[in-house]
């Protein structure tokens, strides 16, 4: 059992409980599993890829984290992070607000695009971060997915891409959609080009980034119980007037509806990358 | 007119008697033949297409659309598209483009449909495909906003080599009902949403998103229809020539870069 494992690695017998460790949570160095309610020592968490080692839950990755954990080591190299926000309709607030979220997170958008290695192998790396923003698509976060495409185009390399995303930008409002457009077309010049796409679902991803090059992968992933869909649940249960039911929307319904190939727990995610991008080389090995 | 707010564009643009796509098909065109289905599900009453000849020539027409009254809102689903629809635009595409035959779209919807069903059935895929395939049609593609272009659901038949606007229509990332209540936490901000969402056909043109607006008489396109269509397809016969000089490799390379740089 993986939690035994972790256990074991930090000299630990036992995560204690909440009113334990209610005090050591306060200054953050635990954190409790939504899914499960227990406890979890922070650093047991993040050692585990940020999977909760009591019941497998996934908890959002930072693309920092993401990176570290496909890209062989020191082997990223980014692209476009000098695209930085736009605001074409001069919404009110809307960078003063990205500067207060760029300095609490420590990252300047909703995606770090680059070129790294998985396994020895070349390819280009595109990972959506759902701490700045909900993961949204504005006009940078375009700009970057539609360079890293062309990137990959260019030095014909195989693309992964991690979506996280709740969906466009509104406050870039019609520049937001336009880069559905955008990202979408750059895909389709990949797919000319006969070069791999492949796309990975993780938790949550929908509206406009669903609606784009999210759905256009050659080989679709997805982490385990994501939230995959066009239109928000809350948005369909207003709509339709009920509740929807238990697993509505998540990457083992699309799986079971035929919209993903494959769900990949995060242990074995650089692994599979690796080999489907071995299986799309000459020769396959 | 110069008075007009954002605001009252979206309540032109979403008047009842206002033309629908099938009214500008009916009047632009001769010989429109309704084609259905998308040969995967079913046939979705919110868009519909065909074949039709546009002064003599045939083209591929596709529009949303939106019913008069409450019956006929009812079966076109208020022109909200449930993935067959746009799987079906896009068959009718490819088959535009392989007969060679332009493509002229005309939307007008308040988004794609949010059920259970169109979930089930993959809307987020739908509109994705027909992004990345009508940015590679050899055809060209002339897209119309004739009333309200909300969101996705608007842009899934929008990747054209000229977008137009009818000088009242609207369109944006989302209606600015649900703009106000995710930004403002208030729906009834709408009109103030309205105002700053550069969603009438002059901001547009402005941002560069649209290519030409055309002009509506005051009070909207139903006050002197004859008028709107004489002007609509002046325009498309005119652009759909020097469309059709472009070799193919031109056509989708400059359709490229026209969403490239936006």
């Amino acid at each position: 059992m993986i939690i035994d494992k972790v256990k074991k690695l930090n000299g630990e017998e036992k995560v204690k409980t909440k009113n334990e460790q209610a005090s050591d949570r306060m200054i953050g160095k635990w954190v409790k599993c939504d899914n499960c309610k227990e406890i979890l020592y922070k650093e047991d968490l993040h050692k585990n890829l940020s999977v909760c080692p009591n019941c497998g839950k996934h908890f959002r990755l930072s693309a920092r984290r993401r990176i570290k954990q496909i890209a062989d080591e020191g082997t990223f190299k980014e692209i476009g992070g000098d695209i930085l926000t736009k605001d074409p309709l001069n919404f009110e607030g809307y960078l003063k607000k990205v500067d207060s979220l760029k300095e609490k997170t420590k990252i300047d958008e909703a995606v770090k695009c680059g070129t790294c290695e998985i396994e020895g192998q070349k390819a280009v790396l595109g990972v959506m971060d759902g701490n700045f923003l909900m993961g949204s698509m504005g006009s940078a976060v375009g700009e970057r997915i539609t360079l890293a495409i062309e990137t990959a185009i260019k030095k014909k390399l195989p693309l992964v891409m991690f979506c996280v995303s709740g969906g466009a930008r509104m406050q870039e409002g019609i520049v937001s959609l336009m880069q559905m457009a955008k990202t979408s077309a750059a895909i389709a010049k990949l797919n000319e080009n006969g070069l791999l796409y492949i796309s990975v679902f993780t938790d949550p991803t929908t509206g406009g980034v669903t609606a784009s090059f999210a759905s256009l992968g050659d080989i679709i992933l997805a982490e385990p119980k994501a939230l995959i869909g066009f239109a928000g649940p809350r948005v369909i249960e207003q709509t339709i007037k009920q509740k929807l039911p238990e697993g509505f929307q998540r990457s083992e319904f699309l799986l079971e509806h035929g919209f993903i190939d494959k769900i990949v727990e995060r242990k074995d995610m650089k692994e599979t990358l690796a080999k489907l991008i071995r299986l799309h080389t000459k020769g396959g090995k | 007119m110069s008075r007009i707010t954002a605001w009252d564009r979206v309540t032109l643009a979403r008047e009842l008697d206002r033309p629908k796509a099938l009214d500008y098909i009916n009047s632009l065109f001769e010989d429109f033949i309704e084609l259905h289905g998308d040969r995967n599900f079913g046939d979705d009453k919110s868009i519909i297409g065909g074949i039709a000849t546009l002064e003599g020539k045939p083209v591929t027409v596709i529009g949303e659309q939106k019913g008069k009254n409450v019956r006929e809102n009812m079966e076109r689903n208020f022109g909200m598209p449930e993935p067959e629809g746009y799987r079906k635009a896009l068959r009718l595409m490819k088959q535009a483009e392989k007969f060679k035959r332009p493509i002229i779209t005309f939307i007008d919807t308040p988004g794609a449909y949010p059920g259970m069903g169109a979930e089930e059935r993959g809307q987020g895929e739908a509109i994705a495909k027909n992004l990345m395939e009508m940015s590679r049609i050899k055809v060209p593609i002339i897209c119309v906003v004739i009333g309200e272009g909300s969101s996705g659901g608007a842009l899934a038949i929008g990747v054209g080599d000229k977008v137009v606007m009818l000088e009242n229509a609207v369109y944006s990332i989302l209606s600015p009902e649900g703009f106000a209540s995710i930004l403002y936490k208030d729906s009834s901000k709408a009109k103030e949403a309205a105002e700053n969402m550069k969603m009438t056909a002059n901001d547009l043109k402005k941002l560069g998103i649209i290519d030409k607006i055309i002009k509506e008489p005051e009070n909207g396109a139903q006050n002197d229809f004859e008028t709107v269509v004489k002007d609509i397809k002046k325009y498309l016969v005119q652009d759909i020539k020097k469309l059709e000089k472009l070799t193919e490799k031109e056509l989708i390379e400059q359709r490229y870069e026209k969403f490239r740089n936006m």
